[in-house]
């Protein structure tokens, strides 16, 4: 399998680190070779928060060269643009929530906020693929990186990994009650019956 | 569900996927490392998090947090001392701290062998500078190696201990940000618990008194320990060359991360010279570097951040009156920021433009996308803390911040906090603005945690020398901005000390109290001399996650009186909690995913629009 490169991004607090491990661990339970990186350091909530993943053969850094994204993830609308902006190449995929957290800069007024129809047409401008995640139905908003797990499982982005994949995933990060009301969330997501 | 705790101290040989962070842990734990010591910095917190993920009564080896890195150095010289291998661990910078200890190590026999971890940071993801630590090095002797991954983090720490206990010295493995927190597919060998806690201090052993000519000669047997290395580098092959078929007589010697952003360049290049990754950096094998050079016509030394192996090679090559062209850094540039694949495409491109390849890209302009500055979380104390003090002081008043979540005030709507240095420093440089400096004020701000790690000296100093500042404490219990771990002023409280010091004006309360808050700053700047408040309030992200465990546990937020509001907007620009939400109506929301119903913003809304609802289960 040749490289494919995956741009994960939200804000601090929305559950990227678990959404991330899920991805790779299952990108790992489908036999294929990869790595990722966390953007860690400040512990506060509300910062922009990057993972990326490589996966497949020659793939050396775990950092990836701007516009070379085949996927980004994004977690939250200005994030999402955001990554678009930095990582996603020209015919790429772009996974979304259209949940805001409004950064700073909207809150104080100087800014605009962004709204899922700024990212529809930069998705047209750079050939780009969008699939907007419905979230309302989750009710603990730090489950809602199950919705964008579940998204990717079921429209199969990552080539060669499945849902099972995901799943076994999963199973190595979470336990008990946690395990059950995440896995509820993916599963709905990874079917057919939402969005 | 797989248990880092339990992973980390399994007997069998594994594969798992770990943090590079986390993978140095199993290498502490196989190689009998015995005492590990650490101040909590970024990018290596996480490896006292994996630590503390295995239960104390059944971890390998005795872990403590130091109250800074000079400390926690010299705990673990004097635990190998004893015979015990040990290891400490650090931020780029902690490297500072501990300096006046770490260039002595060099100069002992450390019976038990000791392991050094420093976590640079190009780029500066999260320290005020990103020092290249390798300029240290050399002036310590230290040998220092260099992991490119998380699965070289492993295995290269290994070889530190190894060289270390054979060598009975300090040996450094260099991190660096993305190497720490990437993760990988590591297979792992087993382990068994043969080591058990030595007190084997024998001064015979030494000397350890480093005095006038006694330090020539320790200086002197360092010198050939440290020559001594390079055979172990040798022997374990740990400079390797990647040749290639069509090098056109090119080659590139690197070291670390920067070596993987070169090789996913060459993936795509016209032609790939040869590559001799270097991972050891600190001394350099010359016979191997000087063979390499032979080999080439033209060889690029490719670093991150300063032009250390380049000055070295350069030296090499022009001592044997080598004919090889050898190209280092050229640009102011080259010296700035993490080489990451992008921009060593660039760099390779400036060198030689007929190679990079892949396709030429076209220029598409940047969107505008509103910037997301990191900021203080929902219900933080220090918000509450800089609105209370922002109402007492003038505009031509002097703040000084310190390290620490706190330093987050500089940025609007707060704006308190006009310089940074470095940890402690804050009370040392108010004291300096304050001399000759009658018309305005200055308040120096102080965390915590930094209160013991670098903040007491430039204290007593203000109270030596009469200097004439306030000195706001920010108490939240914890060490909050590395991850929360904990720190002295939980067994020895802060209050107490300065008591004990003689300062005659100390106020506190809690930050939430904002009107007390600020009469205090009040009075307190009024006073001539040194004058302390501490502006004490839980971390609430802490506090949030440990009430949020608890059964029965009562979600509150905030709710706004949409009749009642006036859109006056003090609540979203001047508090400025990110919970609020600012609607294209100018009407105000709240954000329920951010707001954990604390209620510190009541104060700010001069209608009292703000109220509370009854909370969710």
């Amino acid at each position: 399998m040749k490289a494919y490169n995956i741009h994960i991004t939200g804000v601090g607090g929305q559950g990227i680190g678990l959404l991330s491990q899920a991805l790779l661990r299952g990108i790992d339970h489908a036999g294929i070779n990869a790595i990722a990186v966390d953007t860690h350091g400040l512990a506060q909530r509300g910062g922009v928060v990057v993972s990326r993943i490589r996966c497949g053969e020659q793939i050396h850094s775990p950092l990836i060269m701007k516009k070379a994204a085949d996927l980004v993830l994004g977690m939250e609308v200005h994030e999402a643009l955001r990554g678009l902006d930095i990582a996603l190449k020209k015919g790429g995929t772009l996974v979304y929530m259209d949940v805001s957290w409004q950064p700073l800069p909207v809150r104080l007024g100087v800014n605009h906020e962004v709204t899922a129809k700024d990212i529809r047409i930069a998705c047209e401008t750079s050939s780009a693929t969008a699939i907007k995640v419905d979230t309302q139905i989750v009710e603990d908003s730090r489950m809602q990186n199950m919705a964008l797990l579940g998204t990717v499982a079921r429209h199969r982005l990552i080539p060669g990994v499945s849902k099972k994949n995901y799943d076994a995933a999963l199973g190595d990060l979470l336990a008990g009650e946690m395990l059950r009301k995440n896995r509820a969330i993916f599963d709905e997501y990874a079917s057919k019956r939402i969005g | 569900m797989k248990k880092l705790g339990d992973i980390l101290i399994g007997e069998n040989s594994f594969e798992e996927i770990l943090m590079g962070n986390e993978a140095v842990v199993r290498a502490m734990i196989e190689t009998q490392t015995k005492v590990v010591t650490s101040y909590p910095g970024s990018p290596t917190p996480e490896i006292a998090t994996a630590i503390q993920s295995i239960p104390k009564d059944k971890r390998p080896f005795y872990f403590e947090f130091s109250v800074n890195e000079k400390v926690a150095t010299e705990v673990a010289f004097g635990a190998a001392l004893n015979k015990n291998l040990s290891c400490a661990f650090f931020k780029s910078v902690g490297l500072n701290v501990a300096l006046d200890s770490f260039v002595q190590l060099g100069l002992m026999n450390i019976i038990g062998g000791m392991v050094v971890v420093i976590g640079d940071d190009p780029g500066a993801n999260s320290s005020q500078n990103e020092q290249d630590n390798r300029n240290v090095y050399k002036m310590s002797r230290v040998t220092v190696f260099e992991p490119a991954s998380p699965k070289e983090a492993y295995e290269y720490y290994k070889h530190a201990a190894a060289l270390a206990v054979k060598e009975q010295t300090v040996v450094v493995l260099r991190l660096t940000t993305h190497v720490c927190h990437a993760r990988q597919k590591i297979l792992f060998d087993k382990y068994k618990n043969t080591t058990s806690y030595r007190t084997k201090f024998n001064p015979e052993n030494g000397p350890y008194i480093a005095l006038t000519t006694m330090a020539l000669d320790m200086k002197r047997k360092a010198i050939k320990k440290f020559n001594r290395s390079i055979q172990y580098i040798k022997d374990a092959g740990l400079n390797k060359e990647l040749n290639s078929e069509n090098n056109q007589g090119k080659g590139i010697i690197t070291s670390g991360l920067t070596c993987l952003s070169l090789l996913d360049v060459l993936e795509t290049a016209r032609y790939k010279p040869d590559v001799l990754k270097l991972g050891v950096i600190n001394p350099l094998e010359k016979d191997g570097i000087l063979s390499f050079l032979k080999a080439h016509d033209e060889v690029l030394v490719l670093e991150e951040l300063d032009d250390i192996l380049e000055i070295q090679i350069k030296a090499m090559a022009y001592d044997k009156g080598l004919a090889t062209r050898l190209i280092g850094k050229t640009e102011d540039e080259d010296y700035v920021g993490e080489y990451t694949p992008d921009k060593v495409k660039d760099k390779l491109a400036t060198v030689w433009p007929d190679m990079p390849g892949g396709e030429p890209e076209a220029f598409v302009s940047p969107l505008e996308v509103p910037a997301r500055p990191a900021q203080m979380c929902p219900g933080c104390g220090h918000r509450s803390a800089f609105f209370a003090i922002k109402k007492v002081l003038e505009k031509e008043d002097i703040t000084v911040a310190d390290i620490g979540c706190h330093t987050l005030g500089y940025m609007p709507p707060y704006n308190v906090g006009e310089i940074l240095m470095c940890m402690g420093a804050s009370s040392g440089i108010a004291s300096g603005l304050s001399l000759f400096n009658d018309k305005k004020r200055v308040v120096a701000f102080l965390g915590d945690s930094t209160f013991f790690h670098a903040g007491l000296p430039g204290l007593i100093n203000a109270i030596f020398n009469n200097h004439n500042i306030t000195l706001i404490i920010m108490e939240n219990g914890t060490t909050a901005m590395t991850g929360h771990q904990d720190h002295a002023g939980n067994k020895v409280p802060i209050e107490n000390i300065l008591k004990g010091l003689g300062i005659e004006s100390i106020l506190s309360c809690d930050t939430y109290s904002q009107a007390k808050l600020t009469d205090l700053v009040k009075s307190s700047i009024q006073i001539k001399g040194i004058s302390v408040v501490i502006a004490r309030h839980p971390c609430m992200l802490k506090f949030t996650r440990l009430q949020r465990k608890k059964s029965g546990y009562v979600q509150k937020h905030i709710t706004i009186n949409q009749e009642t509001c006036n859109k006056t907007h003090d609540c979203v620009e001047s508090f400025g909690c990110p919970t609020f939400i600012r609607n294209p109506d100018e009407s105000v929301d709240i954000n329920l995913d951010l707001c954990i119903g604390d209620g510190s913003c009541r104060p700010s809304c001069p209608e009292q629009a703000i109220g509370f609802d009854k909370g969710v289960k």
